[in-house]
């Protein structure tokens, strides 16, 4: 677990978020720019999960490594899946879902440093 | 899943109803994974919450599959389901705040969902009204293809 990529992918989800958002508030469909922001935020997403992977195999533990792998898939699951729903419907909803999927991203990721650190539940 | 749904009347699960349908699967992915855990590593830790978990996660995953389904059966699949989550969060949030000590880990539904922002009480409220709106008529329209009553 590297803070700095997970700082780094809990702005990007909520940039992307707020700017699905804006889309929605516009009546625009999911465009090209929504994509790349997700696929960059996707792509900081899959590094840290190399990085966990890297310090696990290095002997670090988190508190509870189930719940943490769990979490970890969730983490780059989250927008592949919210991009595949969005854009089932290309209307001003789909955005909406997809500032969801970031939203999700960002929580999940909260919760993956709080497992990481067994910190709360 | 829904192609050219443009084209269609309006189903539990396009507009608005992608929304809702994205936010009950992120909670049956989340309360599956949870429970599963729980159970499978601490299940004697307490019993009833996570059971009680379980259960949550089975009734999001049948409003999920209910919500993403046309038709007259899946509609009343999704009510029932969201009757039941709306129901099963109101009695647990009670128990738990009436007694604590029965709930010494945090369930989904304890504290009205207090640990999940409190989503889990609103969640079955709007899919109920959401419901409501996309009620299938017998002509084979639903009540969201009528013209917007005028707000006063």
């Amino acid at each position: 677990m590297i803070d700095g990529l997970a700082a780094a992918s809990i702005i990007c989800a909520l940039l992307v978020g707020a700017a699905c958002l804006l889309q929605t508030w516009r009546d625009r469909p999911v465009g090209v720019g929504l994509l790349a922001g997700t696929g960059a935020t996707e792509l900081v997403l899959l590094a840290q999960v190399v990085g966990a992977v890297v310090e696990i195999s290095r002997g670090q533990r988190a508190d509870q490594p189930a719940v943490f792998v769990l979490y970890l898939i969730g983490s780059v699951a989250a927008l592949p899946a919210g991009v595949w729903w969005s854009l089932g419907e290309r209307t001003r909803w789909g955005s909406a879902v997809l500032s969801v999927a970031c939203v999700a991203v960002a929580i999940i990721v909260v919760r993956l440093g709080q497992v990481w650190e067994g910190t709360g539940g | 899943m829904a192609s050219a749904s443009t084209d269609r009347p309006a189903g539990t699960s396009s507009g608005p109803g992608r929304i809702l349908v994205a936010v009950y699967a992120i909670f049956a992915v989340a309360a599956c994974s949870r429970s599963a855990v729980q159970i499978a590593t601490e299940f004697d830790h307490a019993r009833l919450a996570y059971l009680l978990s379980a259960f949550a996660a089975v009734v999001y995953v049948v409003a999920t599959v209910a919500l993403t389904r046309p038709g007259v059966h899946w509609h009343r699949v999704a009510v029932a389901a969201c009757t039941t989550e709306l129901a099963g969060v109101l009695a647990v949030g009670t128990a738990s705040v009436l007694d604590s000590s029965a709930f010494p880990d945090q369930a989904v539904w304890s504290t009205y969902g207090g640990g999940y922002l409190f989503i889990p009480v609103v969640l079955p409220v709007l899919g109920l009204a959401w419901l409501r709106r996309t009620a299938p008529r017998p002509d084979g329209t639903t009540t969201a293809d009528a013209p917007p009553a005028p707000t006063a």
